[in-house]
């Protein structure tokens, strides 16, 4: 498969006089395939937002390499940009210029037909509300616009940042909707969102970020089967064993989280191996289940960013991995 | 071209525009109007009239006088001292003359269209560069600070000619502008100079002179849009235009007017950014300093610095040349977010 979108050791770092020296990008790698919808992941700050910009020309790296339809950037950008459509964080226009207004003048700049306005204002919902300022609007339609203005050139690759925020929820499903009909139609698509469970949903391949630097990538069902980690969950007959059976497990080299009222345990490859260790120590099992991993956990896990009782994280707090432990390089 | 077109349109769908298009046609149309109201054409009866009552304020006047020389000699009879009242020889030295009472003095405004439109020129020209200041500011500025400018980048990720076609589509529009309302200007007060004052003396030469105050005024409101679009630019907002402007004035004519008076600086005034527009708009522009004139030794003529035209030129000329590079330069460089 070919690659529409190629990222290696993006670097891009922010020195100011005040905040010292802010590494955005740290070396980090990213590989999108054609036709893929491709989920773009990472906690706030993490360098979402900066990689998308850098590859559209908004912001200049340090180093690395970027490369779209195998055209190197930025050199390349003016001649793939009319094959990329984009929003960029939160969806920002002209406020006194009706929805019509801003994608012709969009369509006039880019030499589009001026149907193809129409059409994409009937592809996200807006055609009865064209003609309205877009001050009027609301968060949701804003958004669609936004999607509207990144369709308007009919890409080969669409990056979309945050597509569902505001929406309503039978927006929501529109757009999941809309994703999987463009990418059978050919395009790829690259979605940044907070909402794992739609990115879950949605997408073929996911790239995870935390501090600049990829932390997971690949197919959706391997990242989330690469860590599983065998998870099971264990109850047992009296709540007041938990001490001890956590103990034997411990020390039987079992890794074991202590909750309230269950044990939750992980680098267990055969479950019935935790019965039989604790029936040997006269503790007896009233639940032994297999947790299934989501893309939130392993989310909340790569990046470190779950939340801890008692605890604020701040906004760049979350996990940092040595390139070597992430998943291969350049995607493979 | 197509992105040239876009901007043409962008500039004219905007409600800035439209708005201070408005208020600058009215504003023109309202002191041409009021103007053609003060004026009034002078004819054989008003000079007339104006003479007579010259004439009428001098015969009154010499009354006066006599009367007053009479009483002086009346009172020198009775051995009084009129030299304080009546200053020395009774006054018969200041007999009014004709020549003090002109009938031009009497007579009502009349507009000389050949001594007086390079003024109105200045007015319209000062009247469409803050048009173009506010419109060039805004279209850029709002672009900046709404998002509109990432939103263009995405589509043509030529930043040097993404603000350049974007300043071009302002100059045009303000060359446009400055062109037919100036053609409007001009044929107004033709208008009301034929009407109700005076159109003598037009020789060619004249117009020749009055084409190239318009000339003058055109670069100056090129000029005008041109830093208020750059200065926009750098700051990103149409307020860094307007908040630059205010105090580059204050800066200017107050701040050094006040250090030049402290200091006692010889011809201070040239170092003050209204001389070099006045100079630009009157050809040049005279300073005098009468510090140098000791009027306890009698009538004096004082020095004299002249602020020539192309002087204002240069200074306007490295202003805009700074503003625009320096916008160019950070466009270049900066990153968008």
């Amino acid at each position: 498969m070919s690659a529409v979108l190629e990222i290696e050791g993006l670097r891009k770092t922010y020195r100011s006089r005040k905040r010292g020296v802010r590494r955005a990008l740290d070396g980090f790698d990213m590989r999108v395939e054609a036709g893929q919808v491709h989920g773009f992941l990472g906690p706030n700050g993490s360098g979402k937002t900066t990689t998308l910009r850098t590859l559209l020309g908004l912001i200049r790296p340090n180093s690395g390499r970027m490369a779209i339809l195998g055209q190197e950037l930025p050199h390349a950008l003016p001649a793939v940009a009319g094959q990329v459509g984009a929003i960029v964080e939160s969806p920002q226009f002209f406020p006194h210029f009706s929805a019509r207004d801003t994608l012709g003048l969009l369509a006039q700049a880019g030499e589009l037909p001026k149907q193809r306005v129409d059409e994409v204002l009937e592809l996200v919902g807006l055609r009865d509300r064209a003609g309205e300022r877009v001050k009027t609007y609301s968060l949701g339609m804003k958004q669609r616009l936004a999607v509207a203005s990144a369709l308007l050139k009919n890409p080969k690759l669409l990056i979309l940042d945050e597509p569902a925020n505001g929406l309503d929820p039978g927006g929501i499903r529109e757009m999941r909707g809309l994703m999987r009909e463009l990418s059978e139609n050919g395009m790829t698509v690259v979605l940044s969102s907070h909402i794992l469970g739609e990115i879950q949903l949605i997408c073929d391949s996911v790239t995870i970020i935390s501090l600049g630097r990829r932390v997971a990538f690949g197919p959706v069902e391997q990242v989330l089967a690469a860590h599983s980690q065998g998870s099971v969950r264990v109850r047992l007959e009296a709540v007041g064993d938990l001490p001890q059976a956590a103990d034997a497990l411990t020390r039987a080299g079992v890794r074991v989280t202590t909750e309230p009222d269950h044990l939750l345990l992980s680098g267990v490859d055969k479950p019935a191996t935790v019965s039989r260790l604790l029936a040997e120590q006269g503790l007896y099992v009233s639940e032994l289940t297999p947790v299934a991993v989501d893309l939130e956990s392993v989310f909340l896990e790569l990046t470190a960013t779950a939340p801890v009782p008692g605890q604020h994280r701040q906004v760049d707090q979350s996990a940092k991995v040595d390139q070597a432990g992430t998943t291969g390089g350049w995607g493979a | 071209m197509s992105l040239f077109v876009t901007e043409l349109r962008r500039l004219g769908k905007r409600r800035v525009t439209r708005l201070m298009l408005v208020l600058l046609v009215v504003g023109l149309a309202t002191v041409a109007t009021a103007f053609s109201f003060s004026s009034e054409k002078l004819s054989p009866a008003t000079v007339a009239a104006a003479e007579a009552k010259a004439n009428n304020n001098y015969q009154n006047s010499v009354k006066e006088w006599q009367r007053s020389v009479s009483e002086c000699e009346a009172a020198a009879a009775r051995g009084d001292n009129t030299e304080e009242r009546y200053g020395p020889n009774c006054g018969k030295d200041y007999q009014p003359q004709p020549d003090m009472f002109e009938a031009n003095w009497y007579l009502p405004y009349q507009f000389d269209f050949r001594a007086e439109f390079p003024m109105f020129i200045a007015v319209f020209a000062a009247s469409v560069a803050l048009f173009g200041f506010i419109v060039g500011a805004s279209f850029v500025g709002a672009e900046w600070n709404t998002g509109g400018m990432m939103n263009l980048l995405l589509w043509r990720p030529k930043r040097l000619t993404v603000l350049g076609t974007k300043l071009a589509a302002l100059l045009t529009t303000v060359l446009g502008l400055t062109v037919v309302l100036g053609a409007l200007w001009t044929a107004a007060f033709w208008l009301i100079a034929s009407q109700r004052g005076s159109t003598a003396k037009m020789t060619a030469g004249v117009w020749r002179s009055i084409g190239l105050d318009g000339l003058r005024a055109l670069a100056m409101t090129l000029l005008v849009a041109a830093i208020g679009f750059a200065l926009a630019s750098l700051g990103r907002h149409t307020a860094m235009a307007l908040g630059a402007a205010v105090g580059i004035f204050a800066v200017s004519e107050i701040g050094i007017r006040i250090a030049v008076a402290v200091l006692g600086v010889q011809f201070g005034d040239r170092y003050v950014l209204s001389t070099y527009a006045q100079s630009w708009f009157l050809k040049q522009a005279e300073l005098f300093d009468y510090h140098t004139c000791q009027f306890s030794q009698g009538a004096c003529e004082p020095a004299t610095y002249m602020v020539t035209w192309q002087q204002s030129a240069v200074v306007f000329g490295v202003a805009l040349v700074g503003a625009v590079a320096a916008a160019f330069w950070t466009m270049r460089r900066r990153d968008i977010s």
